[in-house]
């Protein structure tokens, strides 16, 4: 049957079924997106997103259903399946969440790595540099093209990705989770960009699981949940809660904050210098007081991880000291677990979890030395398994039992994991270093009620994160790290996200550019 | 086209298969060069499991050959569990026995009770002692251990030569480079009379025992797996990561140690140079079959025994060359490598096909 031109999509992703064992990561997946619009692609972790993005991108094969796109004549075509090299030809560029440049060549060099035949004597440089100026013209993506990688600032490293897709004619644009490491003010950019793009008549899928971008940068939503599409609407038909509800299945309590009763102050930073580079911090004051939670707000690689180690008892100042209870914090990680610190690493595949071993062996990781777990230096398995047994059902941790294999778990249930085994121990001063990033909304949630009520016992928080939302509703107190430097925490009640917003991109408190 | 897709979770009875039909597979791969070299493929593999299990006096062979490859597979075993790589053990077994013949050989004279403890304590320290160098190289230094103790090997080869040819020469050895004779009293008993298999058997079984018990429910082995599948997760645990790496290169270094203490005490009666065919690297081998389990590693080291012992018989009836063993030892290694692929993999053959233009309706 004859069909016009314009009333075909882009792309057509037609009955996608994807099975991994017992799980079906994608049921029947139906998705058309047409030229010129923005869909944000909606779900929880777990949910799909990932899996349909590389059926459609040809890293996976899917088991059912076909993946179509438009050809030059105006007619659908299957795309041949499990192949990237036909999704690359047919006009379908990637950004994928964590990049994929060669940090030791320049921007120009990576656009064009893989776009040259191996056989050809030597690249037409300046042919390339010419196609690049123009398409950086005419979709706002300035970035300086001589610059290596590796001098690249995150915003701009995503800007040589997008270029990338562009200067590969693409006409479909996927970006993996976008916003992840910008800032506000660099995200608000990059969708005015996506905008541009798609008024030229591009279509572009983003993957997202932060409500505001959604609702804001898209023309359609579409849901994934337990890898079907439950909800595929225009986002002008779309609201914050309805949105939230579709995506967990069930209605969301987030945590609202009460304010703390500050007491007195139990870990403090005086003149604290450590790290060294692009994490290195300097000179940092700062004093948590009992029962209160202290956001520190920044944008990932300014300093935060060197400021975790040095908590966590991984890395010794350079200078100046960090005392708990007025004691100097010694640094070594057994002691400082000892003196009551609970550490949420950020990275928790990482350092959070042995993934190799099993949950319960993960759930004594850092007391197994202690009398209630080994006698004359031979495991208990008997109370190994009991606090097991216990921690999985007050935590609800998700898995077949305390033998199940940790690496296994969804990052929800890794983090629950490290949750219990780190705030069981009641401890005074609690690090949570980016706790949700990567969860879904409903461990989220799990995860601020638990800091929450580690403060409400009377324990200092110390919250680093990116996620300004997330900093607004838990903290009583806010401070923005910047290029290593910590501004003095200011009540939450007297910010706004603007404001801090600025400050994460290096502004002062007062909003002139900081030298 | 062959694609590899990762499998999610693997069944016990998998990883327990796997490397028996990889010693499997080896050995059917091995008709390739026994015909090559002239021999009937059915008779020679007769003659290897004869050789290998047909009489008491084979079995008894088997044994003794399988002894030093228990120690030499639990030392490598217990120090990968912790990803420490140590490729010693040919080393630490020569400073093992060198420790044994310097005290057992007439330096003391005490009863066996005394001495046999004494020789086993030295050999252990001397075995530790030697992989203690390259752990603290590794730990301080960020030194990799698998150049350091490799190359440790033939500065230990050569300095066992030299002791050989120079201070511990036997002056009763008619000029060969060998040790004086162990005393009576620090030589490990026979268990049978006229056969060569020895009482360091029956240390090699408690010692396998012990690791196994040390790796599965002692705090110690929960730390040293902790710090072998993720360090920086142990690191982080506040496990001494450090204390665990120089625990676990002292105690492999010293199971090496006792493989050399029991070849020299229990079999050979004194040191030559050429003591092992090998046995430290061979141990690289049984620890990977027996997928660094300690019990696995007696199994494995047996089977490995079986096909050593087996074609040296084989060889001498047939008139096939006795590298045959050599080869099946090695292909049985790479197959358990191959192996492990599909332990992560599963392999799926799919015919690539090229999908024709198809308009939508149409199909």
């Amino acid at each position: 049957m004859p069909e016009t031109e314009s009333g075909h999509p882009l792309l057509s992703l037609q009955n996608i079924t994807k099975i991994f064992g017992d799980l079906v990561a994608n049921g029947n997946v139906n998705l058309d997106l047409h030229a010129g619009e923005i869909v944000a692609l909606l779900g929880e972790n777990g949910a799909g997103k990932t899996t349909l993005m590389n059926i459609l991108f040809g890293h996976y094969v899917a088991d059912q259903g076909r993946v179509m796109v438009r050809h030059a004549s105006g007619i659908l075509v299957d795309l041949e399946p499990g192949a990237p090299q036909a999704a690359l030809e047919a006009g379908i560029g990637m950004v994928h969440q964590h990049f994929t440049l060669a940090e030791n060549l320049t921007g120009l060099e990576n656009i064009v790595l893989g776009t040259e035949s191996l056989f050809a004597r030597r690249f037409s440089r300046s042919k390339a540099r010419a196609k690049l100026q123009e398409l950086m013209q005419s979709s706002g993506l300035e970035v300086d093209l001589d610059l290596r990688v590796s001098k690249l600032a995150v915003g701009e490293r995503q800007r040589v990705e997008i270029l990338k897709a562009l200067y590969r004619d693409a006409r479909i644009l996927v970006l993996d989770e976008p916003t992840a490491v910008l800032t506000p003010q660099e995200s608000d950019s990059l969708f005015k960009t996506l905008k541009l793009l798609a008024a030229k008549g591009m279509a572009i899928i983003f993957i997202s699981h932060k409500m505001a971008e959604v609702l804001g940068a898209s023309d359609r939503v579409a849901v994934l949940r337990g890898g079907k599409i439950v909800a595929d609407l225009p986002t002008s038909q779309c609201d914050r809660h309805q949105l939230a509800e579709v995506m967990v299945g069930h209605s969301v309590q987030s945590a609202k904050r009460k304010p703390g009763y500050p007491e007195d102050e139990t870990l403090v930073f005086a003149g604290v210098s450590a790290g060294e580079g692009r994490e290195q911090i300097e000179n940092v004051n700062l004093a948590l007081r009992k029962g209160e939670i202290i956001g520190l707000a920044g944008v990932s690689g300014n300093g935060q991880s060197t400021l975790a180690k040095v908590v966590s008892g991984l890395e010794e100042p350079t200078a100046g000291t960090v005392s708990l209870h007025g004691n100097p914090l010694k640094p070594n990680a057994a002691a400082v677990i000892r003196s009551g610190i609970a550490r949420i690493p950020e990275d928790r595949h990482h350092d959070g979890i042995v993934g190799a071993m099993s949950v319960e062996e993960n759930l004594v990781l850092e007391e197994i030395r202690k009398p209630a777990y080994q006698r004359f230096g031979l495991l208990r398995f008997n109370e190994i398994r009991k606090r097991a047994q216990e921690a999985i059902k007050a935590y609800d941790i998700r898995c077949s039992g305390p033998l199940a294999v940790s690496r296994l778990l969804s990052g929800g249930n890794i983090q629950k994991i490290v949750l219990a085994r780190t705030l069981d121990q009641q401890p005074d001063i609690v690090l949570a270093a980016q706790p949700s990033r990567g969860l879904d909304v409903g461990a989220t949630a799990d995860v601020h009620r638990r800091l929450q009520e580690a403060r409400d016992r009377g324990a200092g928080v110390l919250l680093i994160s990116e996620d300004l939302d997330e900093l607004f509703q838990l903290s009583d107190r806010i401070a923005v790290i910047h290029r290593g430097h910590i501004c003095e925490p200011m009540e939450t009640e007297k910010l706004d996200k603007k404001q801090v917003g600025l400050m994460m991109a290096g502004h002062s408190a007062k909003g002139e550019q900081a030298a | 086209m062959i694609r590899f897709e990762p499998r999610s979770n693997v069944s016990s009875l998998f990883a327990f298969a796997l490397p028996i039909i990889a010693g499997i597979t080896a050995l059917v791969l091995a008709a390739i060069p026994i015909a090559a070299a002239g021999g009937e493929v059915f008779a020679a593999y007769g003659h290897i499991f004869k050789g290998a299990f047909g009489s008491k006096f084979a079995l008894s062979e088997l044994l003794a050959r399988a002894t030093p490859l228990i120690f030499t597979g639990l030392a490598v075993s217990v120090a990968f569990r912790a990803k420490l790589w140590n490729i010693g053990a040919e080393g630490q077994l020569y400073v093992g026995a060198l420790a044994a013949v310097a005290i057992g050989s007439g330096a003391i004279s005490a009863p066996s009770y005394i001495m046999i403890p004494l020789i086993i304590l030295a050999g252990m320290i001397a075995g530790g002692t030697l992989m203690l160098v390259p752990t603290l190289l590794k730990t301080k230094l960020g030194a990799d251990e698998v150049v350091t103790t490799l190359l440790l090997n033939f500065v230990v080869l050569l300095f066992v030569q030299m002791m050989l040819e120079g201070p511990m020469k036997d002056p009763m050895g008619m000029g060969w480079p060998q040790s004086e004779p162990m005393t009576s009293a620090a030589t490990l008993p026979k268990m049978f009379a006229r056969m060569r298999i020895h009482w360091g058997l029956v240390i090699a079984l408690v010692s396998a025992l012990i690791i196994y018990i040390m790796m599965k429910r002692s705090v110690w082995g929960f730390e040293i797996r902790a710090t072998g599948e993720n360090v920086s997760a142990a690191k982080h645990a506040g496990i001494p990561v450090t204390s665990t790496f120089i625990k676990v290169g002292l105690i492999s270094g010293a199971l090496a140690g006792l493989a050399g203490v029991s070849e020299v005490a229990g079999l050979k009666g004194y040191l030559t140079a050429d003591i092992s065919p090998g046995f430290g690297y061979t141990g690289v081998v049984v620890a990977m079959l027996a997928g660094l389990s300690p019990v696995g590693v007696v199994v494995a080291a047996v089977f490995i025994a079986a096909v050593f012992v087996g074609a040296d018989s084989m060889s001498r009836a047939m008139g096939v060359s006795s590298y045959i063993a050599d080869l099946v030892v090695a292909m049985s290694l790479i197959c358990v490598l191959v192996s492990s692929l599909f332990v992560c993999f599963k392999i799926r053959f799919v015919r690539p096909k090229k999908t024709p233009l198809v308009a939508k309706g149409e199909a």
